[in-house]
């Protein structure tokens, strides 16, 4: 076993355990924390997977901004206390129907990915310097890179149509 | 990594804890969050694939996904607190005005 | 230059709306009709540059543009009309609702045009991540759109549903574009389909064209993704309702054409037969659930679930691929007359009453009350249901009939079946509005007037379903 997969093996237990915590846990600051810590153990796995540009990202704007927005929330509107109620459902049959559900789907992907992936990773190192992902952001997705300008604009204004005190 | 199969196996555990969570949770900011971790086990199986074929365009696309995350997080969020205003809850059960 | 030429209808819209957003900073409040105006005029502008790009098209050739990230060509011209039309629709029925109801905005139209923008993109897409950004660029303007009317509780809770369930279906769909990429090693559609075409699909793609079609299936509210539909629809304010169930269907099937029937899709058995068990159990469900309402509103949201069925058998419908797109366009663009017509009638109810009340009491007598709108609805009530020469009958022999000639004889059988179902409730709505009296709303009779712009949409929608429906041919020339 390599150093690598040893790391890997670590790392992705972090990534479960915390998902698993996201999925349990009875706080939404602690939820919110699990999460964090999530996208941090994923960052991780982008570098061993020769995506550094992509982890530097994934901990700036996912773990950083994004993450943060959402605390800020959870504290604005002191919210992080759950119902107690949350984690029970209204409807009985719903919770044993989403966790069949949720182990079919995990059965169907697993099975799938294994039995199809050849396995091995392409011979040659690609480029996956800011430079080369810059370049190809400006040249051959430029289109959708402009679309997802007007995006933004169009969610700043959205979210101020709908907080404005009027 | 020689081999991506145990990182898409990862990636699948991951979507599939998130999916749980959307179905089973009903708060609205736990719903949401538990929709980011389905995006993040998207992205990772990206950059795997990405790896796998030898070329950048998994990886581009995680940066489109994240950038409509920042935007559906903006209008998600500002949502949620509009409606806190309003009814001093998040919980999604309690949105029964609309039933029947 | 070029590349920006293929996409100048979408473009209009973008680079308008977003000067439009500073424009409406100099405009008073009591004036912002002039806003509406501004984005009609707009929607002109790229409904003349759509029909351009027809015109210069005519041999139908499938044009790229943007490193194959868009094309254009017969399919796309002709869904950037449509959108267009819808646009100035709505916006012809917002000048009183908006008023009336008190979200005449200058945001609302700036967001419209944004998310009439991405639904134009979304018809010009060639590759998995343009499908992926102009889903987002329709649907973030539209959550925001359905809780407008805020503070207003049941606006707000729809537009919370929306956004959530939105969000859930996008993880869908993000997640089938990276096991389809997983399998092919590429997000463009046209090398996939080449793929495709050139041995067996990989499971991988199956499986991840599956999930997309699963968000997808949020998207066009197919039966059982549509639990959002009803509420969603009926807590929106009337003239954004209207807007989503004429032009987020067709944006959605714009997507599911170019993935599914003139993509990779259309070549894996186990897919196609997925699309028509969902198209089968949209119809069954949409219609027997529409049977139960009482609120007329309700019933045009189930009505709306149950035509997202029709429609989905023409995607279903493989032999033929090239007729059953034409088909589906059609049906999109006789839909969007014939909803318009009745979500017109919808928002003149609605201001006329201001509040958003649409008990089938509130339509006993109309005919008495207000003949214009009563025929309005009747006539757009018909076309529903499919009654010959109206739009609506045309529209579905053309899906069935694409459905037949693929062996799907058993769906087209449940349409006509579910059809005859649907007439039950639509025609209960008729029989309150013309043989009914109405004991309650004798007096006040002068707000029961209509006012000139919707009288204006709601005529030319009605012309265009007796158009569609009796010269067929007019519409199906553009294909040929």
């Amino acid at each position: 076993m390599s150093v690598e997969f040893f790391l890997f093996l670590l790392v992705a237990a972090v990534a479960v355990v915390a998902a698993l915590g996201l999925l349990l846990s009875r706080n939404a600051i602690y939820a919110a924390m699990f999460l964090i810590l999530n996208m941090a153990s994923v960052a991780v796995i982008y570098l061993l997977l020769n995506a550094p540009f992509i982890a530097a990202v994934q901990v700036a704007v996912y773990a950083g901004a994004i993450m943060v927005l959402f605390v800020f929330v959870i504290m604005l509107l002191g919210a992080e206390k759950l119902n107690p109620a949350d984690t029970k459902l209204a409807l009985k049959w719903q919770r044993p129907l989403s966790i069949v559900l949720g182990m079919a789907l995990f059965l169907l992907l697993g099975a799938v990915i294994l039995t199809r992936l050849g396995g091995a990773v392409a011979a040659k190192m690609i480029d996956t310097s800011p430079l080369a992902i810059g370049k190809a952001l400006f040249t051959t997705y430029l289109l959708p890179f402009e679309v997802v300008s007007v995006l933004l604009l169009a969610a700043v204004v959205g979210a101020v149509v709908l907080t404005k005190k009027s | 990594m020689t081999s991506i199969e145990p990182v898409i196996l990862l990636s699948a555990v991951l979507f599939t804890i998130g999916a749980v969570g959307v179905l089973t949770r009903r708060n609205a900011l736990m719903i949401f969050m538990s929709v980011e971790l389905m995006l993040n086990a998207a992205n990772l199986a990206f950059v795997a694939f990405a790896q796998q074929w030898g070329n950048l365009d998994g990886q581009l696309f995680v940066f489109f996904v994240m950038a409509v995350a920042a935007a559906e997080v903006a209008v998600g969020l500002a949502l949620i607190v509009a409606i806190f205003r309003t009814k001093h809850s998040t919980d999604v059960d309690e949105l029964s005005q609309l039933r029947g | 230059m070029q590349d920006l030429m293929l996409i100048l209808p979408p473009l209009i819209v973008f680079l308008g709306a977003t000067a439009l957003l500073l424009v409406d900073l100099k405009i008073a409040d009591d004036r912002k009709e002039t806003v509406a105006w501004i984005a009609m005029f707009l929607l002109v502008g790229a409904l003349i540059a759509a029909v351009m790009l027809l015109y210069f098209n005519r041999t139908g050739d499938v044009l790229y543009g943007f490193s194959n990230m868009i094309l254009t060509d017969r399919y796309a011209a002709l869904l950037d009309i449509v959108f267009a039309l819808i646009g100035i629709g709505v916006f012809l029925l917002t000048l009183r609702y908006n008023r009336v109801h008190q979200i005449m905005r200058g945001e609302f139209f700036v967001l419209t045009l944004f998310s009439i923008g991405g639904m134009m993109l979304m018809a010009h897409a060639a590759n998995l991540v343009t499908i992926f950004v102009a889903l987002e660029m329709f649907s973030i303007p539209l959550y925001v759109l359905c809780g407008v009317a805020r503070p207003r509780l049941d606006s707000e809770e729809s537009s919370l549903k929306y956004f959530l369930l939105g969000a859930f279906a996008s993880g869908f769909l993000v997640y089938g574009i990276a096991l389809m990429y997983g399998a092919t090693g590429t997000l463009d559609i046209a090398t996939m389909l080449k793929q495709v075409e050139r041995g067996q699909a990989p499971l991988l793609l199956v499986i991840g064209a599956g999930l997309m079609l699963v968000g997808l299936g949020f998207k066009v509210a197919a039966v059982p993704f549509h639990m959002w539909t009803p509420d969603v629809y009926d807590g929106a304010p009337t003239t954004v309702t209207a807007f989503m169930t004429t032009a987020t269907k067709a944006a959605g099937f714009a997507a599911l054409v170019r993935v599914f029937l003139l993509g990779p899709g259309a070549f894996v058995g186990s897919l196609v037969s997925a699309i028509a068990i969902l198209a089968a159990l949209t119809m069954i469900f949409g219609n027997l659930f529409a049977l139960a309402q009482r609120s007329v509103k309700r019933m045009l949201a189930y009505s709306s679930i149950a035509h997202a069925g029709y429609l989905l058998a023409g995607i279903a419908s493989v032999a033929n691929i090239g007729q059953s797109a034409n088909a589906v366009i059609f049906y999109l663009a006789t839909y969007a007359a014939t909803s318009l017509a009745a979500f017109g009638v919808l928002s003149e109810i609605g201001s006329m009453n201001r509040d958003e009340d649409h008990g089938l009491e509130r339509y006993t007598g109309l005919a008495k009350r207000n003949p214009a709108l009563a025929w309005v609805m009747a006539l757009a009530l018909f076309s529903l249901m499919g009654m010959p020469l109206t739009a609506g009958f045309t529209g579905k022999y053309l899906l069935f009939q694409s459905a037949v000639s693929s062996g799907l004889n058993w769906l087209a059988l449940l349409g006509v079946i579910t059809s005859v179902i649907s007439a039950f409730y639509y025609l209960r709505v008729i029989v309150h509005m013309f043989m009914k009296e109405d004991a309650t709303v004798a007096a006040n009779n002068e707000q029961y007037y209509v006012s000139k712009p919707s009288l204006v949409m709601m005529t030319l929608a009605s012309v265009a379903v007796v158009a569609l429906g009796l010269l067929p041919t007019l519409l199906l020339n553009m294909f040929a």
